[in-house]
């Protein structure tokens, strides 16, 4: 093994993770402010043909992005209106919301199948991101420095700001942060538009850098992975990207497994490791906190108001 | 003026019943202005979607057929769902019930009996309360969330068949095609009852909304069940115990699901080939709540939902709109369904200034 090949797997893992380390740490300030929104994959599916539809028509990857995030928030008010104002089920309306996303992304991209963009790669100069040994800090798209700066700034926000400690007790005690005055409804509905944003630039990860085309269903299950990511870091922002790695790991051992052909075992175990894997690990972390003491205390339960 | 909420002492049985009619009947407006609105004929896509399978008397099989499966994993379904245990991976569960099914027909190939259908149909139900026994075990065992756990499962259950029709159960004669072998006479069972439009699948689904009525409207399991989701310490009190619940409503989602997913490989498909994953399972999830979790309704909003199907695939090739307008049409139905709920509990009350003063006038 050449020091070349422990390089340029790294930069996978770094590269394959970034999607579900975005898309969980929008999904970790939803659950956070106490809603759980299992809608993540269709939002990233929106996300994805999004940002690839408004990249390929405006040639500006910068553009694309933003129209993910905010397609993002936009389909996630759906499911905010249901579940916030109305009082829905949550685990059933984020169901509908992926069925949704699923069903509207096939519809919107079909007329872009079979196109490809110009992959939003690194922005640094040649001699910096195709660097043998640099590329390691250098070599990624931007979409990766955003998703790090993102994780950090949503762990400080959530735990050093008056504003973070207002969401935190939200979803700790509805009841008594709507007594003192906060608007439950309010903070909930800003934190359910903030975890659409981030799982649609996760979708456009999709399509914009890891294969630069829109296909059908192309995130293949990772926002579900996203949403294990949340409980395996213990709603922590620093564990995030912990497991986010773990999980990359896993995904690019299945890409060489692939690739060289070389193994053991038929691909098919390989492409299934993530699942398996997602289901031993929240396994470990729940027999570790027997009392199920991390999760908000108001995760899933409706609120109403009057 | 405002609109305001307020609750009601007991659910609302006539919004019970009522909104699931009003829900398939926005969808359908709110469905037809989005394919205007996006440049299709949205009339005619709902046309076609709802009503063409129904007239047409040659979409009738079409129709049975795929109601079969929906209404067979959502009576599983409906259980776990009244007792607030989130079995979503029941598309898991089809698939496993069929590859075991499918195992029996594997190693049986030259058996000619009447009871091999038997045996394949015992194995799809087993086959599928093991995958959902997984989820179940972490539950109980590990308070692991059967939400995702359950979920994950689909995705090995896709390798699993992939890897098996690819690999050890490849069809020899399939020329390289990705399938096992065709079932033979033995394993087979018709596509429908002799002389009519019933597949054998929905014959079966009818008989099991009798004994899912039986079973809730007049059982204690029923009662226990409903207790458990409603109010779990209240079911405590009583003696009944969580874990016995998420057990028994799981392997019964799954042994559902199984045997839903055998009786599609043995009645329909004759084999197992890529295509035999349709989504069946996560479509079965909007039949439960269609259907008001009630196996009645759940046998009706089977049908409605089979039509959607069937009508996606009729609008595609006559109005030309994509094949996911059907699972559009679905996911709004799903949204309307969840959005009429509020009506059941809560009471919607217009409130003026003018009452506003009438109420503090009395309050003086």
């Amino acid at each position: 093994m050449t020091a070349d090949f422990i390089i340029s797997a790294l930069v996978t893992v770094v590269g394959i993770s970034t999607p579900i380390l975005l898309a969980a740490t929008g999904e970790l300030v939803v659950e956070k402010s106490g809603v759980l929104n299992l809608g993540v994959e269709g939002m990233m599916l929106i996300g994805a043909v999004t940002g690839f539809a408004v990249t390929f028509t405006t040639f500006n990857p910068w553009l694309g992005v933003l129209a993910a995030a905010l397609a993002g928030a936009a389909v996630s008010m759906v499911f905010a209106v249901l579940v916030l104002s109305l009082g829905s089920n949550q685990v059933a309306t984020g169901l509908a919301l992926t069925i949704l996303g699923i069903g509207l992304s096939t519809l919107i991209g079909a007329g872009f199948v079979g196109i490809i963009v110009a992959p939003f790669t690194s922005i640094f100069p040649d001699w910096l991101a195709k660097d043998p040994f640099l590329r390691i800090v250098f070599g990624y798209s931007p979409l990766v420095y955003l998703a790090l700066a993102i994780v950090f700034s949503v762990g400080w926000f959530l735990n050093k700001t008056h504003a973070g400690l207002v969401l935190r007790a939200v979803g700790e005690n509805d009841i008594s942060a709507h007594s003192i005055g906060y608007s439950v409804i309010g903070i909930r509905y800003a934190a359910v538009a903030f975890g659409g944003a981030l799982a649609g630039i996760a979708g456009s990860y999709f399509s914009m850098v890891i294969t630069p085309m829109w296909a059908e269903q192309m995130t293949a299950g990772r926002g579900w992975i996203a949403l294990a990511l949340v409980v395996f870091s213990g709603w922590k922002a620093g564990r995030l990207v912990v497991g986010a790695y773990l999980f990359g790991l896993l995904m690019t051992l299945e890409l060489y497994a692939k690739a060289t052909g070389f193994s053991v075992f038929p691909s098919q175990f390989w492409a299934s490791m993530p699942y398996v894997m997602a289901i031993v690990v929240l396994a470990i972390i729940s027999i570790r906190n027997k009392t199920g003491s991390e999760a908000p205390a108001c995760l899933g339960k409706p609120f109403m108001s009057n | 003026m405002r609109i305001k909420f307020e609750r009601r002492a007991e659910p609302s049985r006539l919004m019970q019943i009522l909104t699931p009619f009003v829900a398939v009947i926005v969808t359908m407006l709110i469905g037809g202005m989005v394919f205007s609105l996006l440049g299709y004929d949205g009339a005619n896509a709902v046309k076609e979607i709802f009503f063409t399978p129904v007239l047409a008397s040659y979409k009738w099989l079409d129709v049975a057929t795929k109601s079969a499966p929906l209404i067979l994993i959502a009576l599983g379904l409906s259980l776990g769902n009244q007792a607030k245990v989130w079995n979503i991976g029941a598309e898991g569960q089809y698939i496993a019930g069929a590859l075991a099914g499918a195992f029996v027909a594997y190693l049986t190939p030259n058996v000619q009996s009447p009871l091999i259908v038997l045996a394949m149909l015992v194995s799809g139900i087993v086959g599928g309360a093991l995958w959902a026994a997984i989820p179940a075990f972490l539950r109980t065992k590990f308070n692991v969330n059967e939400v995702l756990s359950s979920l994950m499962l689909v995705y090995v259950a896709l390798q699993l068949l992939s890897y098996l029709i690819t690999g050890p159960w490849k069809d020899p004669q399939g020329h390289n095609f990705p399938q096992t072998a065709p079932f033979t006479d033995a394993q087979l069972l018709p596509h429908a009852l002799p002389g009519t439009y019933i597949p054998p699948g929905l014959l079966i689904a009818f008989v099991f909304m009798l004994i899912f009525w039986l079973l809730t409207s007049r059982s204690v399991y029923g009662f226990e069940v409903r207790v458990v989701g409603a109010a779990p310490s209240a079911a405590r009190y009583a003696g009944f115990t969580a874990a016995r619940t998420v057990w028994s409503t799981m392997l019964i989602g799954g042994a559902m699901a199984g045997l839903a997913g055998i009786l599609e490989a043995t009645s329909q498909l004759g084999q197992i080939n890529l295509g035999f994953p349709s989504n069946y399972g996560f479509t079965a999830i909007i039949v439960s709540f269609l259907g008001r979790l009630h196996p009645v309704g759940v046998f009706i909003a089977g049908i409605v939902l089979a039509i959607t199907y069937v009508g996606g695939q009729v609008a595609q090739t006559v109005v030309h709109v994509p094949s996911a307008s059907g699972g559009i049409f679905q996911a709004l139905m799903l949204f309307m369904i969840l959005a009429g709920d509020v009506l059941v509990r809560y009471r919607l009350r217009i409130v003026t200034n003018f009452s506003q003063t009438l109420a503090i006038n009395a309050a003086k």
